[in-house]
């Protein structure tokens, strides 16, 4: 087997695991844009925000990231819950979401980051646990633990996700929620909770998702602007509303990066989710999978 | 008042401010003037696609940079005066705005959003791995000491300065004209509702086009002296998220429905930020500008004009008569 | 009378969901059609794909003798198609009066071949104000007016195109049985003032009052074309609204 066979199946490898974290990373998106309608362009920076949290954890408590990720989801849900809660009555509620609700995202995405900037500066800050640094071997085929498991962890995430929305009365009705709010009032059901709750788990998997992130790679607050183009690159790619098609486009995209970082040099990786974005919106904006 | 009588009015108010910055004989003035004027510029650009049509651009850093950058290869090619650069860099971005706004315009308004951010990610990226321009180290412009016009002896900054408020001025003006004209009351049906507008017969897709282009030109156009400015270009100032952050925020804290808006922002808070660096650091800095941007959009919809309208004329919204001064050519 | 819009096999599909089949209507210069069909029937659709807001898969659309498959949507509005919509969709940050002057600007002046000055666009919107009985409310904001003043300043826009054809989709929804006689005789009136009306209404009173013919549209077909009160005995028409 020669050597470009051998880096080539590497690549491909790294790109499927880094396709996984991205399903993690995007999933929110997929909750918040793909099916609320609601342009969260800060999501990157909740995020970010996660990675911080899971670090602090991990440095004071020596608590692994992951576990706790998982320990403050529910501080990571209301405050999902509040930003919907301020969206709504200052926004939607007034159908002023285009101009001002994007203004709106954007200053907290900046708020965050500036925060973040002035509390740990730009340092990149990086975590401990017990797999950060095995890396499985076969022949000659690698598979670092400190991809694998935010790849597993990513996937169980999303899964759960997926027979939550399917299978729970609620799950449904956030699938319902905007394509026929009217169903769910003659149902009894209020479109506005619905969506707060959605909009709380959307907040909520981007805890994970940040522990994740710093899992992989240490992390600074900007870190967070490379996803915006790569999480709606996904997300657009997957068809919006559909979690399947989101974890076939994070794959795809993780596996086109991982491949054009290995061959051209790590510098032009953010450039290939971008032009993906771009050339998706340009020729098919209903996604892969889409009509 | 007609655009060119308005042209003249501003343009004499501007060459006051030069003419009294000039006796002060302060070249940190000059200095932070230009940033000032800048600013105008990028907000006014910014405020023709959205606060007229309501096609958010987040990419305005990138619009800004592409300018910018098209100074740093023409000065490695044939250096040429800064007028000239400005034009070629507004035709730049110009032209980029317009590509932007073809391939996604015909989608949904938060697709051009995205896109916007996205574009500016990709120019960083091709921009950082191309070593004509000096790559991800940067690129350094010597700027002269000075300018001789007619045996006059002018400081280069103060140049700049002059070039930056002509070009201030010439923003403000096409985005009054464009406010009283047809084309304005095309971009507001827009803003209003597209299918609407489809249906009384305006071309939607078109006047968009229009509103890209004109938006992208006049940020090519404000980053095209940077490089003389700031002598040494790197990507990360050029791409900086100040623009990005700034030309949405101007336009809406001063009221994004009117060209005074992004005036009365740019001015405040460019003067702000001016201070504020010198104070107190930069990341603060950053922080009241998001800070200022996210209260003002949740509080006070139409900015410091929707303010001022609502206490000094108590009309709480726009409506009115929409002044236009000609209709057609 | 000579046809002024022929809708020809036109169909419009949404992912699996056949909204129209193969629909026939040819509407004659002056003619004033009802259109009618139980909800979701493609009634809305057909004006789209007719209005060019949607653009039909299958079949043609001709309109005063050309075609228009292809034309934007503001194209088909130059031509001579205006429609006002079933919600109404006012520029909201403009006035009445800014509202109605908008096709001037933009429709009628390509048709006349030269802009309007100022003046005479001024008096053309105070003129159609008056029209349909706005014309106290020229300075107000759309959000200011009533649901019945809002319909009219609906149809107002949509004449201030100066159309051959008026498109009426369901513009009296929700309007009180005096309010409804009003906007019938408004309709009437411009009917007579030569421009060929579709209605689309559910209001039956209103539709047999108005229509010279009655077009019934079921689940994406149309299943009866003809004299209204033939049609309205029509046994598939009835099966279509009562149920089966």
């Amino acid at each position: 087997m020669g050597i470009t066979a051998e880096l080539f199946i590497n690549a491909l490898i790294a790109g499927i695991l880094l396709g996984g974290f991205y399903a993690a990373v995007t999933v929110g998106i997929s909750i918040s844009f793909g099916i609320l309608d609601i342009v969260n362009i800060a999501h990157p920076a909740f995020i970010i925000l996660g990675s911080y949290i899971a670090y602090i954890m991990n440095v004071t408590f020596g608590i692994d990231p992951i576990v706790a990720s998982i320990v403050v989801l529910p501080a990571f849900y209301a405050l999902g819950a509040a930003v919907y809660e301020l969206y709504y009555q200052s926004f939607e509620k007034h159908g002023q979401e285009a101009l001002r609700g994007l203004a709106f995202f954007f200053g907290l995405l900046f708020i965050t980051e500036v925060l973040l900037i002035l509390v740990f500066g730009v340092d990149y800050r990086y975590v401990n646990s017990a797999y950060t640094d095995h890396t499985l071997h076969f022949d000659a085929f690698d598979i670092p633990l400190r991809m694998l498991i935010p790849c597993i962890v990513a996937l169980l995430m999303v899964g759960l996700l997926l027979i939550y929305l399917a299978r729970t009365f609620i799950g449904r009705a956030i699938m319902a929620v905007s394509q026929d709010q009217l169903a769910l009032q003659l149902m009894g059901v209020n479109p506005v909770s619905i969506k707060r709750i959605a909009f709380g788990i959307s907040i909520a998997s981007a805890s994970i998702a940040g522990a994740l992130l710093i899992v992989i790679q240490p992390v600074e607050p900007s870190v967070g602007r490379e996803y915006i183009g790569r999480i709606f690159a996904i997300c657009v790619l997957g068809g919006l509303q559909s979690l399947p098609g989101m974890v076939i486009a994070a794959m795809l995209l993780g596996i086109v990066e991982s491949i054009t970082a290995t061959f051209y040099g790590p510098s032009w990786a953010p450039a290939v989710s971008f032009g993906l974005l771009l050339l998706t919106l340009a020729f098919r904006p209903a996604g892969l999978l889409g009509r | 008042m007609r655009s060119p009588a308005f042209f003249l009015v501003s343009f004499a108010v501007g060459l006051v401010v030069f003419v009294l910055a000039r006796m002060l004989d302060n070249d940190y003035l000059f200095f932070a003037g230009y940033t000032v004027l800048q600013y105008i510029v990028l907000a006014t650009g910014w405020n023709i696609l959205g606060g007229y049509t309501g096609y958010v651009n987040f990419g305005s850093a990138a619009f800004f940079a592409l300018g910018a950058y098209s100074t740093v290869v023409l000065h490695k090619a044939f250096p040429m005066p800064i007028p000239v650069l400005m034009l070629v860099g507004g035709i730049v971005s110009g032209l980029v705005g317009f590509g932007m706004g073809y391939l996604t315009l015909r989608l949904r308004g938060a697709f051009f959003s995205i896109a916007t951010l996205a574009l500016a990610v990709v120019l960083q990226t091709l921009i950082v791995n191309w070593d004509f321009v000096g790559g991800s180290r940067g690129a350094y412009i010597i700027r002269p000491h000075h300018l001789e016009i007619f045996d006059y002896e002018i400081g280069y900054i103060q140049y700049l300065f002059f070039t930056m408020m002509v070009l201030a001025v010439l923003s403000l003006t096409v985005a009054r004209m464009v406010e009283r004209s047809r084309l304005g009351y095309g971009f507001a049906t827009i803003r209003d509702d597209e299918v609407a507008a489809e249906a009384c017969g305006v071309p939607t897709l078109k006047l968009k086009l229009i509103a890209t282009t004109l938006c992208g030109a006049l940020m090519g156009m404000a980053g095209a002296p940077f490089p003389y400015y700031i002598g040494y270009l790197q990507p990360s100032s050029a791409f900086g998220l100040e623009y990005a952050v700034n030309a949405i925020a101007m336009p809406m804290i001063g009221g994004a429905t009117s060209w005074v808006g992004p005036l009365i922002g740019a001015v405040l808070l460019g003067t702000l930020q001016q201070v504020a660096t010198v104070t107190i650091s930069s990341a603060v800095n950053l922080l009241i500008v998001g800070l200022l941007l996210t209260g003002f959009v949740i509080i006070a919809p139409n900015g410091i004009l929707g303010l001022f309208h609502k206490y000094f004329r108590g009309k709480t919204d726009f409506v009115g008569r929409r002044r236009i001064d000609r209709i057609g050519p | 009378m000579s046809a002024l819009l022929n809708v020809a096999g036109v169909g419009k599909q949404f992912g699996g969901f056949i909204a129209l089949e193969g629909i026939d209507l040819t509407v004659a210069q002056g003619e004033r059609v009802g259109l009618i069909g139980p909800n979701g029937s493609g009634k809305s659709t057909l004006v789209n794909c007719i209005c060019g807001t949607l653009h039909n898969e299958k079949g043609t659309v001709h309109f005063n003798g050309q075609t228009v498959d292809g034309l934007a949507a503001h194209e088909r509005t130059h031509r001579g198609i205006a429609r006002s919509f079933q919600l109404p969709r006012p520029f909201v940050t403009m006035s009445v009066a800014d509202n109605l002057r908008v096709p001037l600007l933009y429709t009628v002046h390509t048709r006349s071949g030269r802009h309007l000055t100022v003046e005479e666009a001024d008096a053309r919107c105070h003129e159609l104000a008056d029209l349909v009985g706005l014309g106290d409310k020229c300075n107000k904001s759309p959000k200011d007016l009533t649901q019945i003043e809002m319909r009219k300043l609906e149809l107002a826009r949509a004449m201030a195109t100066d159309p051959k054809l008026l498109i009426a989709d369901e513009s009296m929804a929700g309007l009180s049985d005096s309010e409804v006689g009003e906007i019938v005789n408004m309709l009437i009136k411009l009917n007579e003032s030569g421009i060929t009306i579709i209605m689309i209404e559910h209001i039956m009173r209103a539709v047999m009052s108005f229509s010279q013919r009655l077009v019934v549209l079921d689940s994406g077909k149309k299943i009866a074309d003809g004299k209204p009160d033939e049609v309205i005995r029509n046994p598939e028409v009835e099966r279509a609204y009562l149920g089966q």
